[in-house]
C-alpha cells in the first residue's frame, strides 16, 4: 500500500509542500490532528510562524504525537519555521519547540524581511548548486553529536541532517527544484508503516 | 556566536557569499509563510505581546485601530515611529505598518524602520487622489486592499506582493469583507473559464493590465496570496472568510475593542487553523464576552465608507 507523506497544515505554506510532493509522484496528506498523522509515513513541517505553531501543536496534541513517531524513526523534515521547531535550543528564547534535532538555532539570524534573500547554495549530496530562498531565515549556531551540516551561507549553517531528521533554513517548496524533496523521500519510513 | 561547527563551513567550496535581497520571490514568500493565520492590529507593545501570545502570525502597528480612527475623525496618518519601534522590540513575529495611499515618503520611512510589510491602506486618509505608491522599487514588500479583481490586479502590477480584500474597517460588520471576497473569487473563475481571445475585452472592462488578466487565466488564481480584512469580529467570522477563499485574516478593531481581548484572540487563531471543523469553531466561540460594539455598514453615510478609497 502506498503510504502518505504528511505535511503539517496548522499554519504556514503547507500547500506549497503538498504540491511539491505531488510533483514528486507521492500521495500527500494535510495533517491537523494526531489521527491524521497516524496515516502518514513521514512528515514535513513547513514555513510559517514558530510561536503560532507552538501554540497550535500543543492545543491539538500533535506535539506529543510527532515526538513519539520521530523517536520510532519516522522521517521528519522542517523548513525554516520547521527547523526552528525541531531544534533542541533556541537562542535567547524559551518558546515551545519539539527538540528533535540536537542543535541550537538563531531565529532571525539574517535580520528582518528587508534582508530576506535568494542564493545558490552548495548542498552535500547534491551535485549542482541549489537555488535557495531565505525568508526571515534562521541559522544553526550549534551542532550536537551526530548532526551533520549539509550547507552554509555567509558563514552560517543552513541545512542539517541527523539520522532520519532533516532541517533546512530555506524554502525548497518555493522553487521548482525538487531535489531536496527527493532527498527526503529517499529516507526509509519507520517500521510501523 | 559560532560554536562547534564543522562540515560545510570548513569547506570553502560549499560556502555561498553572494545573495540577492528584496526580490519578488522573497516578498511573496513572506506572505506564503503567513497563510492560515491571523494578523492583529495593535497600538502598543503590551497589545503586541498579547497578540503574539495568542498565536498571531504578525501584528499591524498602529496609532489607533480603525474603529477609533472613525470615532476620532480628522486626517489619519502613518503611526508615530516610536510606536512602531516599541512594537518591533516587543515581539519576534513580523511587524507591519500602514502608510497612506500614494504617500511614498511614508513608505520610505517605514522601510527605513525595517518593518516586515507595508500596508498601503484605505483606512488612513489618502495622500494622492490618483496614484498609488510604485512598489517595485522597494525592498520591503507591500500589501494593498481590493474590492474586486480589477483593483487587485492594478495593485499587483504596481508591485503589491499580497492582496487583502478591504471589507469595511472598524465596523465589526463582516458584510463588505464577504462581498469583496466573493467578487474576487467569482471574477477569477470567470477569467479562468473564458476563451483566451476574450481576455483583452475582460482587461478593458476590469481596468486591469492585460498581462495580469492573462496570468489569472493561465494559473486560475491570483499571482499573489489573497487575505481578508475589514469587519471580522468573531471566530465564526474568521472561519467564514477562510471558507470563502481567504488564505489568512486580518483582525483590526475586533480584538482590542472587545470586552476581553486575550481569549478572543486565542479563539480566532484556533478557529482559523481549524476553519473546516465546526466543532472546533463552536468550542472556541464559547464564553468570549462581549464582541466589539460595531456599526452596521448599512447605517453608515456615504462619506463614512473607507473601502471606496483607492483608484
Amino acid at each position: 500500500m502506498a503510504v502518505s507523506s504528511g505535511v503539517l497544515a496548522l499554519q504556514g505554506d503547507f500547500q506549497k509542500h503538498v504540491s511539491a510532493l505531488e510533483a514528486c509522484g507521492v500521495r500527500a496528506r494535510e495533517v491537523r490532528t494526531p489521527g491524521e498523522l497516524e496515516a502518514c509515513g513521514r512528515l514535513i513541517i513547513p514555513g510559517g510562524e514558530s510561536t503560532t505553531l507552538g501554540i497550535l501543536l500543543q492545543k491539538s496534541g500533535l506535539d506529543k504525537a510527532i515526538c513519539g513517531r520521530a523517536e520510532q524513526g519516522m522521517p521528519v523534515w522542517g523548513t525554516c519555521m520547521g527547523l526552528i521547531l525541531m531544534a533542541r535550543e533556541i537562542e535567547g528564547g524559551d518558546q515551545f519547540r519539539l527538540g528533535l534535532l540536537d542543535i541550537t538555532v538563531d531565529r532571525n539570524a539574517f535580520g528582518p524581511q528587508v534582508n530576506s534573500f535568494e542564493a545558490d547554495v552548495q548542498i552535500k549530496g547534491l551535485d549542482e548548486p541549489f537555488h535557495a530562498v531565505f525568508i526571515r531565515s534562521p541559522a544553526v549556531t550549534r551542532l550536537g553529536e551526530g548532526v551533520e551540516a549539509l550547507a552554509g551561507v555567509c558563514r552560517k549553517v543552513v541545512a542539517v541532517r541527523q539520522g532520519s531528521l532533516l532541517g533546512t533554513a530555506f524554502h525548497p517548496e518555493l522553487t521548482c527544484d525538487r531535489r531536496m524533496h527527493a532527498m527526503f523521500l529517499e529516507m526509509p519510513t519507520d517500521d510501523r508503516r | 556566536m559560532r560554536k562547534n561547527l564543522d562540515g560545510p563551513l570548513e569547506n570553502p567550496e560549499r560556502e555561498t557569499e553572494t545573495t540577492d535581497v528584496g526580490t519578488w520571490r522573497v516578498k511573496v514568500g513572506l506572505a506564503e509563510m503567513l497563510k492560515g493565520g491571523v494578523i492583529m492590529d495593535v497600538v502598543s507593545a503590551e497589545q503586541a505581546k498579547i497578540a503574539e501570545k495568542a498565536g498571531a502570525v504578525a501584528v499591524m502597528a498602529l496609532e489607533r485601530v480603525p474603529a477609533d480612527i472613525r470615532a476620532h475623525g480628522g486626517v489619519a496618518r502613518m503611526a508615530d515611529p516610536e510606536i512602531i519601534l516599541a512594537v518591533k522590540d516587543a515581539v519576534t513575529i513580523p511587524v507591519m505598518a500602514k502608510c497612506r495611499i500614494g504617500h511614498f515618503a511614508e513608505a520610505e520611512v517605514l522601510q527605513a524602520l525595517e518593518v516586515d510589510y507595508v500596508d498601503e491602506s484605505e483606512v488612513l486618509s489618502p495622500a494622492d487622489a490618483e496614484h498609488h505608491v510604485s512598489k517595485h522599487g522597494f525592498k520591503v514588500p507591500f500589501v494593498c486592499g481590493a474590492r474586486n479583481l480589477g483593483e487587485a490586479l492594478r495593485r499587483i502590477a504596481e508591485g503589491a506582493a499580497l492582496i487583502r480584500t478591504k471589507g469595511e474597517a472598524g465596523t465589526g460588520d463582516v458584510i463588505e469583507a464577504v462581498r469583496h471576497m466573493r467578487a474576487i473569487v467569482s471574477e477569477i473563475s470567470r477569467v479562468a473559464s473564458a476563451r483566451e481571445d476574450e481576455l483583452m475585452a475582460i482587461a478593458k472592462e476590469m481596468s486591469a493590465p492585460y498581462e495580469m488578466v492573462s496570468l489569472v487565466f493561465h494559473e486560475g488564481r491570483l499571482p499573489v496570496p489573497n487575505f481578508s480584512a475589514g469587519g471580522i469580529a468573531t471566530p465564526a467570522d474568521a472561519a467564514l472568510m477562510m471558507k470563502l477563499g481567504a488564505e489568512t485574516v486580518f483582525v483590526g478593531s475586533g480584538i482590542f475593542k472587545s470586552a476581553d481581548p486575550q481569549p478572543r484572540a486565542d479563539a480566532i487563531v484556533e478557529a482559523v487553523a481549524h476553519y473546516n471543523d465546526p466543532t472546533v469553531v463552536a468550542r472556541v466561540s464559547r464564553n468570549l464576552g462581549e464582541p466589539m460594539v460595531g456599526r452596521a455598514v448599512a447605517e453608515l453615510k456615504e462619506e463614512e465608507l473607507l473601502a471606496p478609497r483607492g483608484w
